[in-house]
């Protein structure tokens, strides 16, 4: 059902939550729709929409409100107690199509990526998976093509015919391109963004709001997928999104014994262990540690390469790091074009001098646990 | 039992290489593969086949030498393909594309499961599954990482970051399936032998799509458009420490001390 452009207002973020507690990203992309609400015809708004049992949405919308949230809109049901796909996705279009958001945002996570083309496609608009960068101001976006990308802007001016629409930029081809994307004839515009990648605005509890409850029409025989069980992985969660500092190995490890040295590494400076593709696809260690276009993308204070070439799938997933390390043996290798410092050595001598050196460092740890 | 499986020839985005002088990609002698999370799909289906008796039909769309990955598909076991080419369907996104297969799939007709992979290699959307069980009217469950049949119902297990749920569909249904390690399937030779002899590989345009509106399709009928494609810049600053190990790495943890400080 096609949505007239001229009725269309706000910015939607669906605020995904999962057993009452709200994923990291939905904050970072109230965050990202705050910014760019603000740059958009005055009185736009930021929506965290919440979905799911009353007794698990509720005592959401103030953590919603106090990260900067205009408005957030509430569709609870017992039937959304669980996620399934029927029914996420025909309440969350139902709300569209009454109340009509001009972009939809959602959080690149597995349920993000479930639901987003199922309401895409019942509103036959268009989607773009996996964004890392977002952007309506056109001083943005070329000051964004000219300093961080081969683009030439030449002929592009504030006054492009794209200045109003939303410009979706992702990584494309592997990792290997960037690509910018539009939705122009159809609304709403509609986008997963990588979790991550977006920045949290300041938490400020004195921010705060009246939820709107959204009148969810929906029943069992709309739900066509069953959850027969859920299971928790026993393994210990790897959170690399959250870390601040990560200490990644790759191919250069020489095998998989290699990742204890990497281990003690990270715990040593307080950072989690991640890997490149190389690593995960030699079965050293789980693909819940890989960090690139195909595993996790990473913005870390710090983030330290060891024995990790740099294949651009693996720069996709880590390039924007506050300040990046390589250790590598060979001098050529192309993760040194991204980093900020950079030890050509052995890693197996290398990292234990860091690691006997970071003692000496009291400040810094104390400077991380402020 | 009738699977449709849903392939996509990709190039080998394992293999890219930029060019180092111009930074644009060399496209050039780039292998082309079944999408991997496409190929774990149809061993699925291929087992299945193998276990309890199936129909595989194999499903397709791209140029016309993609019908290579359909004759792959046929020598690893599927019993038919069918290869939608046309140039009306080029620029498709993924909302098109899916338009485009559930229009085939009707055609086909007759099926239970539907299987996808997850991803494509080249695109990393993963909305063509999605999208296509939305044109079709039928249950998806993605991230699958194994299923099992029953008489009129699917149990798959759906992979999420932190575990996995086992989720039940009635039949008819999409699945999309990731790769995993245990997939590798090579051809025998009676199959090999009929993909090469074979008639069972139907190329379809625009005028065997009944209903087709091409308002909805190609380049003009997507709903999203790329506007820009480019490389990112490298920093091409870094700081080489020199020195031995002990000394390189004290003076390390000296800038990193000073970065985090400042």
């Amino acid at each position: 059902m096609a949505i007239n452009f001229d009725d269309v207002k706000n910015i939607w973020v669906y605020a995904e939550q999962r057993h009452g507690k709200l994923m990291n990203v939905a904050l970072e992309l109230i965050g990202e729709g705050y910014r760019l609400s603000r740059e958009m015809p005055e009185g736009t708004k930021v929506c965290g929409v919440l979905i799911g049992a009353e007794e698990d949405v509720k005592p959401l919308e103030a953590e919603l409100f106090a990260y900067g949230a205009d408005e957030v809109y509430v569709l609870a049901d017992p039937l959304l107690k669980q996620y399934t796909t029927d029914g996420y996705a025909k309440v969350l279009t139902d709300a569209i199509e009454e109340i009509k958001p001009e972009i939809v945002i959602f959080g690149a996570t597995h349920i993000g990526r479930d639901l987003a083309p199922r309401v895409a496609a019942r509103l036959d608009t268009g989607l773009t998976a996996d964004c890392t960068r977002l952007d309506i101001d056109m001083n943005h976006y070329i000051n964004f093509l000219e300093t961080k990308t081969t683009c030439n802007t030449k002929g592009l001016t504030p006054e492009d015919p794209k200045k109003d629409l939303l410009k979706q930029t992702r990584p494309a081809f592997g990792g290997n391109l960037m690509a910018t994307i539009v939705t122009p004839r159809t609304r709403p515009t509609m986008s997963t963004v990588r979790p991550g990648v977006m920045k949290k605005r300041e938490k400020d509890t004195s921010l705060k709001g009246e939820a709107i409850n959204v009148k969810v029409n929906l029943t069992a025989a709309d739900i066509h997928t069953q959850v027969v069980d859920v299971v928790k992985a026993a393994k210990e969660i790897v959170s690399l999104t959250d870390a601040d500092i990560i200490c990644s190995g790759g191919r250069g490890l020489g095998g998989p014994e290699g990742f204890n040295l990497i281990k003690e590494f990270a715990d040593k400076v307080g950072g989690v262990v991640g890997s490149s593709r190389a690593a995960v696809d030699a079965g050293w260690i789980d693909h819940s540690h890989q960090v690139g276009q195909t595993g996790t993308t990473v913005k870390p204070k710090i983030y330290f390469a060891c024995g990790i070439s740099g294949a651009i799938q693996h720069l996709a997933g880590m390039q924007t790091s506050d300040c990046i390390v390589a250790i590598n043996k060979d001098p050529d290798a192309p993760i040194f074009e991204v980093a900020d410092y950079g030890i050509v050595g052995d890693l197996y001598k290398v990292i234990p001098q860091i690691i006997a050196e970071w003692d000496n460092a009291e400040d810094l740890l104390a400077e991380r646990s402020k | 039992m009738n699977i449709i499986v849903c392939i996509k020839q990709v190039p080998n985005t394992a293999q890219v290489q930029l060019d180092p002088q111009t930074n644009t990609l060399i496209r050039q002698g780039l292998p082309s593969i079944i999408n991997p999370d496409d190929k774990a799909a149809l061993t699925e289906a291929l087992r299945q086949k193998e276990e309890k008796g199936a129909h595989v039909t194999v499903l397709c769309m791209g140029p016309r030498q993609a019908s290579l990955a359909l004759t792959e598909a046929i020598a690893l076991g599927a019993d038919e393909g069918v290869l939608l080419c046309d140039s009306a369907f080029a620029g498709s996104d993924t909302l098109a594309t899916a338009y485009l297969l559930s229009l085939a799939i009707r055609r086909i007709g007759g099926y239970d499961l539907i299987l996808c992979g997850r991803q494509a290699i080249d695109g990393d959307t993963a909305q063509v599954g999605p999208e296509l069980a939305q044109r079709l009217d039928i249950p998806q469950i993605s991230y699958v990482e194994a299923f099992t049949l029953q008489a009129h119902t699917v149990l798959a297990r759906q992979k999420w970051e932190d575990g996995y749920e086992m989720l039940q569909a009635e039949m008819p249904c999409l699945l999309t399936v990731m790769q995993n390690q245990k997939q590798g399937r090579l051809p025998n030779l009676p199959n090999l032998l009929k993909a090469f002899q074979t008639r069972e590989i139907q190329i379809w345009d625009k005028s065997h799509l009944r209903g087709l509106e091409i308002r909805r399709i190609g380049l003009e009928g997507s709903p999203t458009r790329v506007v820009r494609v480019f490389t990112p810049v490298q920093k091409g600053k870094c700081l080489r420490i020199e020195g031995d190990p002990k000394e390189a790495a004290a003076s390390l943890v000296n800038y990193l001390k000073k970065m985090l400080t400042n």
